[in-house]
């Protein structure tokens, strides 16, 4: 236990070693856990603006599809309505062209009206004079009650 | 132990003494053969064993941690890497936590060092304690103490290193007129107190740096002792005590060298700092 020159010898050597280790301990060491560090830090950050983005990417994607959504709906609708018009269109067009049969067939009808009408017109007094000659047992000259007959056919 | 050794005091004294080199009483140079040679050796005398195991292990401290340092990447780190970071991380967080932030060169290496080089000396304290003076006894060396803190000359050059430090660091940041100001007007601020004042801190300043040191080795060298008195036993029964004092002095070498860390990072601060004491 006595205090002798062992003293300074361990002085020196721990000067020594803390040189040392103030040279090629400390230094590197520390470096590259800063460097780790920031790393990391680094790391963090650039996930946490990747979460962001993501979300603001799912945001913006919810976005769209609503729009799409929307847009479908929308052409939807359209094409229902031009469906219904399309059917009102050809509705109308066949009533037009119903009418227009119709009408042709009414002229027709008219006509054919007409000509057996007239016809029978051509045939009254023929047949008015027959059956005169039947009930008057008689010849009766057409030509004779011609414009009686006339004032006949013309009633008709 | 040995053959000579015969009386259990003899034994205890034996292994509390150092191997030391210096001037024999018939004047020639060479290391001492009783314990009387060793105290008439005077200040001028080394503990050969102290300074082979403290070198030593400062060297074994600085291959560890220049290895890791060499190949140190801030990439995934390896297993040794890893250690040392988490080692220097400790103790960059105690730094952190008492002296602060302020830029220093010098505080963070230095307490690197005391932290492993005293955790390492007070480890050797885990050896059995006839193991290694056995081996030296063989090799014709009488006396070889292997605890390099139960020394005081060790465990006082630290803290006598660490106080020119503490020193230097008080000249430079308070510049010596403040500096010698403050010895005199400390702890009571009037003139009539000045000379008490002085006598005060010049105390306060010395007792530092020597429970620094001896709060170290008396921790260290009761240790020793206890393990000296267990070994004392008849060899069946020693286990049962050395194994339950190994273990709780795996405790108080970590604590130890943790303390005599923290204390260094203290004094520091102390010196630094221009109000609080």
């Amino acid at each position: 236990m006595t205090i002798n020159l062992t003293m300074l010898g361990q002085m020196i050597s721990f000067v020594l070693f803390v040189l040392f280790c103030m040279k090629y301990v400390w230094p590197p060491l520390t470096a590259v856990m800063r460097e780790r560090q920031k790393a990391l830090a680094d790391g963090l950050d650039k996930a946490a603006q990747a979460e962001k983005q993501l979300e603001a990417a799912n945001d913006s994607a919810a976005q769209e599809l609503e729009a799409a959504k929307r847009q479908s709906a929308d052409l939807i609708a359209q094409a229902h309505q031009r469906a219904t018009q399309i059917v009102e269109d050809a509705k109308a067009l066949a009533v037009d062209e119903v009418s227009r049969i119709k009408q042709g067939a009414q002229a027709e009808i008219d006509h054919e009206v007409n000509r057996a009408r007239e016809g029978l017109r051509a045939r009254v007094g023929e047949l008015a004079v027959e059956g005169a000659q039947r009930i008057l047992e008689s010849e009766v000259s057409p030509a004779a009650h011609q414009e009686m007959l006339n004032k006949l056919a013309a009633q008709l | 132990m040995a053959g000579e050794i015969q009386t259990s005091g003899d034994y205890i004294k034996h292994h509390l003494t150092n191997l030391t080199y210096g001037q024999l009483p018939d004047g020639t140079w060479g290391f001492a053969h009783t314990v009387e040679e060793v105290s008439a050796m005077g200040f001028m005398a080394i503990h050969v064993d102290t300074m082979f195991w403290s070198i030593s292990l400062g060297m074994l401290f600085l291959l560890i941690f220049i290895t890791a340092s060499r190949s140190a990447t801030a990439g995934v780190p390896g297993g040794l890497q890893n250690f040392c970071e988490m080692v220097v991380e400790f103790v960059e967080e105690n730094i952190r936590q008492v002296f602060g932030t302020r830029p220093n060169a010098i505080i963070g290496p230095l307490s690197l060092t005391v932290l492993v080089w005293v955790f390492l000396m007070s480890m050797m304290d885990l050896v059995p304690v006839d193991l290694i003076p056995f081996f030296a006894h063989m090799a014709g060396v009488e006396y070889f103490k292997v605890v390099a803190t139960t020394d005081p000359n060790a465990t006082l050059g630290m803290s006598i290193g660490v106080f020119f430090l503490v020193l230097y660091y008080n000249v430079k940041i308070k510049g010596p007129i403040k500096f010698g100001a403050g010895l005199f007007t400390h702890p009571i601020p009037h003139w009539s107190l000045y000379w008490f004042n002085f006598i005060l801190e010049v105390v306060d300043l010395i007792a530092k740096p020597l429970s620094h040191g001896l709060r170290l080795f008396g921790n260290m060298y009761a240790g020793e002792m206890i393990f000296i008195l267990i070994a004392l036993l008849p060899f069946y029964a020693q286990w049962a005590l050395s194994l339950p004092w190994a273990i709780f002095h795996i405790l108080i070498i970590s604590l130890q060298a943790f303390v005599f860390m923290i204390l260094t990072i203290v004094y520091l601060t102390q010196a630094h700092g221009s109000e609080d004491h």
